[in-house]
């Protein structure tokens, strides 16, 4: 059945398949940050420059990734009451992973990050994906789903980043944007900063949905 | 490196760098159980408690991984010894307060993915603190935590009488106000010396 | 007081569950080992040529450096069953002279610690390089510390003389108001930064109060050579 849409062939037929809006649903629809309001600590403590969100978007989704394909491997043989022990432990493995692999990438990057790539592993929306998604599909679709997300994520991240780097440091990912003369909002780099962006980004896609809702 | 007073740890963890507000942690729970005072109240309680716990555990489990040469598994042991506190405090609240229990609902056992807990183990491993300073830095971060999330419940009921646009109601709004309140906090630095 | 029924699992359930968790637990277990192992070496490099990097900024035209360790008495050379004392680097120019010493220090600042490294020359008997290599101030405030051009100049000749029998500093390491110091020993504070850059300041009276009189009785000890250090 085609939708009636004004958008050409290869888009109307993306949004009938199912694998796609599997992926697609993380970007938008199902944004982690900005619809399902999950994995918030890094989102405001790890967004202070673009290079920074950037990485620990890319982090997060390995772990989402890695996780997602092993738990949707393993669902058949996890019993119900250990299942989400099962996930934790997963997961912690691969942030271990990812920790130890960032280390012997960029020890600079490592410093910048800190403590956050550790608390990858509570990251809400990781344990909510296996839970919700990866312990009852196949493992293609997981993958799909993980991709989605983890995308949706770093997306989210990039907003936050690029808004605070910009407006803080007058840079993004290190180059400088505006000649010396330009006041840094240094309240952009502080926390309150990180508070105030992501409430600002939650308020444009509020109003983008209502505007949505009403037309 | 110069000793840190316990008091010094105390104020620092619960004023200068409070975890909520400075170091954003725990914002899940921060943002979803901040609606009324006295769920707020109490789940900095039990976070707080379920935090002194951990503190001890993690202070044990460090010592011990280190002895055996195996400091990769130090993630893995304190996320497994978070969970086993929470399900045990969840039990606990379960037969003690079986009102407070349905009052917590979900973020009770949430607090196992609450980044506070797991981000007090962390910073006291990094800090290199020894049992009494872990027990009172775990205190303090706990009574920051719960501070935090006391002030902005207390503003939010507040606001719920006050004309608010729709737009900016619910998330949006309490990112606004933990903004300010953040901004606030940072007139703590120096206190202590 | 209602008591929530208990979940009674069945013996071949319990042991699926144990199975499931002690395989998983295993799994887990051996891949983490692996990351681990596979990293060590990669880390290390990576933690060494970070190091000496920040030798060369705060001990200039040093060409190779040559770590040692403190064993309580004297300094011995740093090798990789090394003992837990101070670490210190000594600095080498192309032609084999001693340019210095590189001596990390730490202090307590507003958002945390502060790591530093700071080149001492017992020629000039004074401090003659400064980077601060780990840092969580405020940034543009307390991050001064790294780029404000007027603090960076107080460590291009902060004289740390010894006194007559070589003991002890002759005066130790000592905070001034911005704009107000008056003598070379002591540290123009940054304002704004009060914070900050006092614990710049207590760090380094600290350590050069502790290392620079053994390292300058001995300091005739130090020969360049070729050793690996971390």
């Amino acid at each position: 059945m085609n939708k009636p849409t004004d958008k050409p062939g290869f888009f109307a037929a993306l949004e009938d398949s199912p694998s796609a809006d599997t992926f697609l649903r993380g970007l938008w629809k199902d944004n982690p940050v900005f619809v399902q309001v999950l994995g918030m600590c890094p989102v405001l403590a790890v967004t202070n420059t673009a290079e920074n969100a950037l990485a620990m978007g890319l982090a997060t989704a390995f772990v989402l990734l890695m996780s997602n394909v092993l738990v949707s491997s393993l669902r058949q043989f996890i019993p119900k009451q250990v299942r989400i022990a099962s996930y934790i432990l997963i997961i912690a493995t691969f942030v271990t992973i990812t920790d130890y692999a960032i280390q012997a990438i960029s020890v600079e990057l490592h410093k910048s990050l800190g403590a956050f790539i550790s608390l990858i592993v509570v990251n809400c929306l990781i344990l909510s994906r296996a839970e919700a998604f990866a312990s009852k599909n196949k493992i293609g679709q997981s993958v799909l789903d993980a991709l989605g997300m983890g995308v949706g994520f770093t997306f989210a991240l990039l907003c936050l980043g690029v808004v605070r780097e910009v407006l803080g440091n007058g840079s993004i990912f290190g180059l400088a944007l505006f000649p010396d003369t330009f006041q840094e909002w240094i309240v952009m780099v502080l926390p309150a900063g990180g508070f105030f962006t992501l409430a600002i980004w939650l308020l444009l896609f509020n109003i983008l949905k209502q505007k949505r809702a009403t037309t | 490196m110069k000793e840190e007073s316990l008091w010094y740890i105390f104020i620092n963890a619960s004023l200068i760098n409070n975890f909520v507000l400075a170091y954003f942690l725990g914002i899940c729970p921060f943002l979803g159980v901040s609606g009324k005072l006295e769920t707020a109240s109490k789940m900095g309680a039990a976070v707080t408690f379920v935090m002194l716990i951990s503190s001890v555990c993690a202070y044990g489990i460090n010592a011990f991984l280190i002895a055996i040469g195996a400091p990769f598994l130090q993630l893995i042991s304190f996320i497994v010894v978070i969970a086993s506190t929470v399900q045990l405090v969840e039990m606990f609240v379960r037969k003690m307060s079986p009102a407070l229990f349905r009052a917590l609902g979900i973020f009770l056992p949430l607090i196992t993915t609450n980044c506070a807990i797991l981000g007090l183990a962390l910073f006291q491993t990094q800090k290199g603190y020894g049992f009494v300073e872990s027990l009172v830095y775990a205190l303090g971060a706990g009574a920051g935590f719960t501070l935090a999330l006391v002030l902005i419940a207390g503003l939010r009921e507040r606001l719920d009488f006050a004309e608010v646009p729709s737009v900016v109601k619910g998330t949006a709004l309490t990112l606004l106000i933990a903004g300010i309140l953040s901004l606030s906090f940072m007139g703590f630095a120096g206190l202590g010396g | 007081m209602t008591i929530a029924p208990e979940k009674k699992d069945a013996t071949g359930n319990s042991n699926k569950m144990l199975f499931a968790m002690v395989g998983i637990g295993l799994m887990c277990a051996l891949l983490i080992v692996l990351t681990y192992e596979g990293t060590k070496p990669i880390i290390a490099k990576n933690k060494a040529a970070a190091l000496e990097q920040a030798i060369f900024k705060v001990l200039p035209g040093t060409a190779t450096t040559a770590g040692y360790v403190w064993t309580g008495e004297a300094f011995a050379p740093l090798d990789d069953t090394g003992a837990d004392g101070k670490r210190i680097y000594a600095g080498f120019s192309e032609s084999g002279e001693l340019t210095g010493f590189a001596l990390p220090a730490t202090g307590q600042g507003y958002a945390g610690d502060i790591r530093v490294l700071y080149g001492y020359d017992p020629a000039q008997e004074a401090l003659v390089g400064f980077y601060v290599l780990e840092s969580k101030e405020t940034p543009g405030l307390g991050d001064k510390i790294e780029k404000d051009a007027a603090f960076l100049a107080n460590f291009e000749a902060l004289s740390v003389a010894l006194n007559a029998d070589g003991s002890a500093l002759k005066e130790e390491v000592q905070y001034a108001k911005s704009g107000e110091k008056e003598n070379p020993w002591e540290i123009d504070g940054i304002t704004g930064a009060t914070i900050s850059s006092r614990a710049v300041t207590e760090a380094l009276s600290a350590s050069t109060a502790e290392w620079v009189p053994k390292i300058y009785q001995t300091k005739d000890q130090f020969q360049p050579q070729s050793q690996s250090h971390e």
